[in-house]
């Protein structure tokens, strides 16, 4: 059995905001969940599955099930792989609609990281690997400097090179009314940008930002009945990267398995792919997705990037084209919900003008959770335009 | 030119019985490693598993303390104990018995820094019963096959 074809996407909302002062998370949660059920012409009581990951507040799914009053669930899933979880929740949503359990799924995203401090969640004292690694004081940006540079030692990867990545993102930002950095940036202004962690500079960095964003997902024959136009899902994978009984390699990401898995579910290869979002914490996250999905040769990322091919909308891999987490929003430290919304976007033809590529009829979403320098979990999404 | 010497915190690691006769150790001077009697694994982070074969026999045995530089980054913007302590040196060692073990590289001027540089483990007292493996620059003579 797969899930090709038998769930779409039928609503997708992003946060307009960046910065939120003034409001609960749970708050951020009702106002995203309401925008993509408006999005897809439905109500709260339509919703019949609920999937959130650790940014819910409360116990589980269970708390803002009971806030959003949710009186009909039937499914609940609050898998969570960090920033990936929600392609993850896509996935789910399409088995366990393919599998009858459920109908209408809604899927949510929010917090506050800017107008409220957070407990860090991901470095959990109890975490059985906490006492080998948290002692010597790694952030989450220095621990993606540390692929970075092994990147770079094993393949010739360039500073400038992951500076394309964050140039191309710009451009795109400049046509997003609410994105946070909406200048475009040069290669120099990159490089010559305070360093964080060596080798990455300040701007090789994702922005933080407050939001959210939501989606529901849908049956067949529920999307048949909606005024709007929807999204079908095509293929989906999953899959965790491992610090592998210390062997980690900090060369690849888990879409060496996810990518080859979503493709194959989809029945597509790269070479139909119109458009991606992909998840971009920071510019070597990118350059290590770009490879491991086999867009292009492994190694060669760098290569790869730096001639503009990621710009819409006539590159040949136009990515992020709403800015992305280097630019427009990165919500609660998770960008993955706003990659399958821009995708959509792109789908649905509603990107923002300049960017829109011309006749987008399959995209990719990927998303990367927990940390390139030592566990992380992958997830890609095939998407089709409901005529694909 | 010289990098000024690096003073890092030393935060005491959360001990559990599991753990207890590595950091004890450590606290020696000595870098302890589990290997599985069953397929022979090197075993890291040390657990009561091996996660190769899912062996639950496992040994303690004292490793060389010695390793080279897999990956580093320098650290301008440390957090919590190491608020104010940038820039750092972050690293993994890949130590010679094979694992590659989250680290800090000290007595080490920037320049000297680089993929494969061999090192040397050295303690540092947490305090606590404890001490956290850090490496340096292996002095030549001291690195076998370097």
């Amino acid at each position: 059995m797969t899930i090709r074809g038998k769930a779409h996407i039928a609503g997708a909302y992003e946060h307009p905001d960046r910065k939120i002062p003034g409001k609960s998370i749970a708050q951020v949660h009702a106002e995203v969940a309401l925008g993509a059920l408006a999005d897809a012409g439905l109500s709260l009581s339509d919703v019949d599955a609920y999937f959130c990951a650790s940014d819910a507040p409360g116990f589980g799914p269970i708390s803002m099930a009971d806030y959003l009053g949710l009186r009909r669930l039937r499914y609940v899933d609050s898998t969570e792989t960090g920033g990936s979880s929600y392609l993850v929740h896509v996935g789910h949503a399409a088995a366990a609609i393919a599998a009858g359990k459920c109908r209408v799924a809604l899927i949510t995203l929010a917090g506050l990281p800017r107008s409220q401090r957070m407990p860090r969640t991901s470095a959990s004292a109890l975490a059985p690997e906490a006492a080998f690694e948290q002692p010597f004081g790694p952030t989450t940006v220095s621990m993606y400097a540390l692929a970075a540079r092994r990147h770079m030692y094993e393949y010739g990867t360039t500073s400038a090179q992951l500076a394309a990545i964050k140039v191309a993102a710009s451009r795109h930002a400049q046509h997003n009314p609410n994105a946070m950095l909406r200048t475009p940036v040069t290669v120099e202004e990159v490089l010559e940008s305070p360093m964080i962690s060596d080798p990455l500079h300040r701007l090789d960095c994702c922005v933080i930002s407050d939001g959210g964003g939501a989606l529901v997902v849908v049956a067949p024959e529920v999307a048949r009945d909606l005024p709007r136009q929807t999204v079908k899902v095509l293929g989906h994978g999953e899959s965790p990267k491992l610090a592998d009984n210390g062997r980690i390699d900090l060369t690849y990401t888990g879409a060496v398995w996810s990518g080859p898995r979503a493709f194959e579910e989809a029945g597509v290869s790269t070479g139909d792919v119109d458009y991606v979002s992909i998840y971009d914490s920071f510019t070597i996250t990118v350059l290590q997705t770009i490879e491991d999905l086999g867009f292009c040769e492994k190694g060669k990322g760098g290569a790869f990037v730096a001639d503009g091919c990621l710009e819409a909308p006539h590159g040949r891999l136009p990515f992020n084209t709403d800015g992305g987490g280097l630019c427009n929003n990165h919500p609660v430290n998770r960008g993955g919900m706003t990659k399958v919304i821009e995708a959509v976007r792109q789908l649905r033809g509603e990107a923002n003008g300049p960017v829109q590529v011309p006749d987008c009829e399959i995209a990719l979403a990927h998303g990367n959770g927990g940390s390139l320098g030592t566990r992380s979990a992958a997830a890609t999404l095939i998407l089709g335009r409901e005529d694909a | 030119m010289s990098t000024p010497a690096r003073s890092l915190p030393a935060p005491a690691p959360a001990v559990n019985p599991e753990t207890k006769d590595f950091w004890a150790a450590t606290a020696d001077g000595r870098l302890l490693l589990k290997r599985c009697l069953d397929c022979g694994s090197v075993i890291w982070y040390p657990r009561a598993i091996c996660p190769q074969c899912s062996s639950l026999h496992t040994e303690w045995f004292e490793a060389s303390g010695r390793g080279r530089v897999y990956s580093y980054t320098i650290n301008y913007r440390g957090e919590g104990a190491y608020q104010d302590c940038a820039p750092f040196v972050l690293a993994y060692v890949e130590l010679d018995e094979g694992p590659r073990m989250m680290t800090n590289i000290v007595e080490a001027d920037d320049a000297d820094l680089a993929v494969g540089l061999p090192v040397e483990v050295v303690f540092h007292d947490t305090g606590e019963g404890s001490a956290l493996p850090r490496c340096r620059p292996a002095a030549p003579h001291t690195h076998a096959g370097s």
